[in-house]
């Protein structure tokens, strides 16, 4: 399976294990990345801040590259840039004048041909047709985490429901895990405001992380950078501010995958993490989640040769 | 302010409306907005108040909504649109609210530091065309000295695990990259 695919400025840096467990799996299940040639920041949550025509005009160049590219559709695993770049897309397909106002700023013709996948979506894509080779189940209760991001505004998005989201969900019980019902699945980390008001961030993720555990989680799933990037990488400063310790892990949901198809840790970028993952015990008895049903295999599409890096 | 008598001064309710294409009047008050927003406790004024501010049309609340710390610490999480029984597109609103205080130079104390960070980061941006975020924390830093210790211990513990680039990535369209900040950024700025 061949997808265009544009990892964003956190996965090339901050959050680098995020895109090394992607690219595990793609190597993985033969689907081959295109990266979007020359591609630039989407803008985040700075340009809309400041200017509403720079957070139109920064994706909007990186769409219309994918589109001179011929990329019918594009990967997009950071939620962030998800957002933007269908915000971006949904804003100028609606209104022409400003299609066009924004086509004569980028210089490049845009035409919003090319389908944008969330990383859910992607893996849902992927995993649907092959058959699931299953190593080491999950086995353990976890808690999907959508963010804010991917699910609202629904109108924009488009994807899922906006309260209680199940994508993630029943991705995760393919793999064996037990995902937990929480009522906190797609409230905000605090996000952008990581480096100037760390105080507040820690107070809404250490809500997060809380309610993750006090409903039983053993892990946390996540689907986007800036909510590991939270989760994790603040951990102390989450548990100096809350006052306790929180022992709870965050994968990526590409990680959790790998893992249940037993790819090892290093290749999934799980020595990256400020807080050490340990894999749950494996029952001696057979698993009570069992590797859900093998798929039926796709129709006509032949995979194509391994990942590009 | 300007000195026209209210009735033929645009209100800020006005500029929402030919900005956004909101109309604040479609707000009945009913405070949603405010139960579900995560920030609604640590803000000046919480995101229904503020919309009424506005609704109520008179120059000197208009003055305290833009220099309000609320529409910096707003996390677009996009809540409260989605929550809202009138559709009311508060995270709009307040991307041009924002903007517009940025315009007229009423900006909240408080907030120096969250505007200091979005121009470091798009700084970065404009010149390699991506996030460099070394270059990003040591651009804050110096807008922010204050700031200066904060995760200092953090930063050694990223480099050894991979996870700091300290060299940036210059894409090849940069000139198309600076051009566009020219036409969108520097335009917007001199309205």
């Amino acid at each position: 399976m061949k997808l265009g695919y544009f990892p964003g400025c956190s996965l090339q840096g901050m959050d680098i294990d995020f895109n090394e467990s992607v690219f595990a799996l793609a190597r993985r299940t033969d689907l081959h990345l295109i990266e979007i040639p020359d591609w630039n920041c989407c803008g985040s949550t700075s340009a809309h801040n400041v200017s509403h025509l720079l957070s139109l005009a920064l994706p909007a160049r990186i769409l219309a590259l994918a589109e001179k590219a011929g990329l019918d559709e594009i990967l997009v695993p950071c939620s962030a840039c998800y957002q933007r770049l269908m915000t971006a897309q949904h804003e100028l397909l609606e209104n022409d004048e400003l299609r066009k106002e924004v086509v004569d700023i980028i210089e490049m013709d845009y035409k919003g041909t090319s389908k944008i996948l969330n990383i859910i979506e992607g893996m849902v894509k992927i995993f649907s047709g092959a058959e699931l080779k299953i190593e080491k189940p999950l086995n353990a209760k976890v808690a999907c985490y959508y963010g804010c991001l991917m699910v609202r505004p629904p109108k924009v998005m488009k994807f899922d429901r906006a309260e209680d989201p199940q994508s993630m969900d029943e991705l995760m019980k393919k793999f064996g895990a037990d995902p937990v019902d929480w009522p906190f699945k797609t409230e905000c980390c605090g996000a952008g405001l990581t480096l100037t008001r760390t105080d507040l961030v820690c107070k809404l993720s250490a809500k997060v992380i809380e309610s993750a555990i006090k409903n039983g989680a053993e892990i946390i799933i996540v689907a986007c950078p800036m909510c590991h990037a939270n989760l994790d990488m603040r951990r102390a400063d989450i548990e100096k501010a809350a006052g306790k310790k929180y022992n709870i892990p965050v994968l990526y949901i590409t990680q959790a995958i790998g893992l249940a198809l037993g790819i090892n840790e290093k290749e999934l970028g799980m020595h990256r993490h400020f807080v050490p993952f340990v894999l749950p015990e494996q029952p001696k008895a057979a698993p009570s989640a069992k590797p859900a049903e093998p798929a039926k295999p796709e129709v006509g599409e032949k995979p194509a040769a391994g990942a590009e890096e | 302010m300007d000195d026209k008598p209210l009735s033929l001064r645009e209100s800020l309710a006005d500029q929402v409306k030919s900005i956004t294409g909101e109309s604040v009047a479609n707000c009945y008050q009913c405070a949603k907005c405010s139960g579900g927003c995560p920030l609604a406790e640590d803000m000046d004024i919480p995101p229904s108040q503020l919309l009424h501010m506005i609704q109520l049309g008179l120059p000197e609340l208009d003055e305290r909504v833009l220099n309000s710390l609320t529409i910096w610490l707003c996390l677009t999480c996009e809540t409260c649109v989605t929550r809202c029984p009138k559709e009311v597109d508060l995270p709009k609103i307040m991307d041009f609210l924002r903007q517009e205080s940025l315009k007229r130079g009423l900006i909240n104390p408080q907030a120096k530091k969250i505007i200091a960070f979005h121009k470091a980061f798009l700084d970065t941006v404009q010149y390699t065309g991506r996030l460099y975020e070394v270059g990003m924390t040591a651009d804050y830093k110096l807008r922010q000295p204050q700031t200066a210790m904060q995760d200092v211990f953090t930063a050694p513990k990223l480099f050894m695990m991979g996870k700091l680039n300290l060299f940036p990535h210059m894409i090849k369209g940069r000139d198309q990259i600076a051009r566009i900040f020219a036409r969108t950024l520097k335009k917007e700025a001199k309205k």
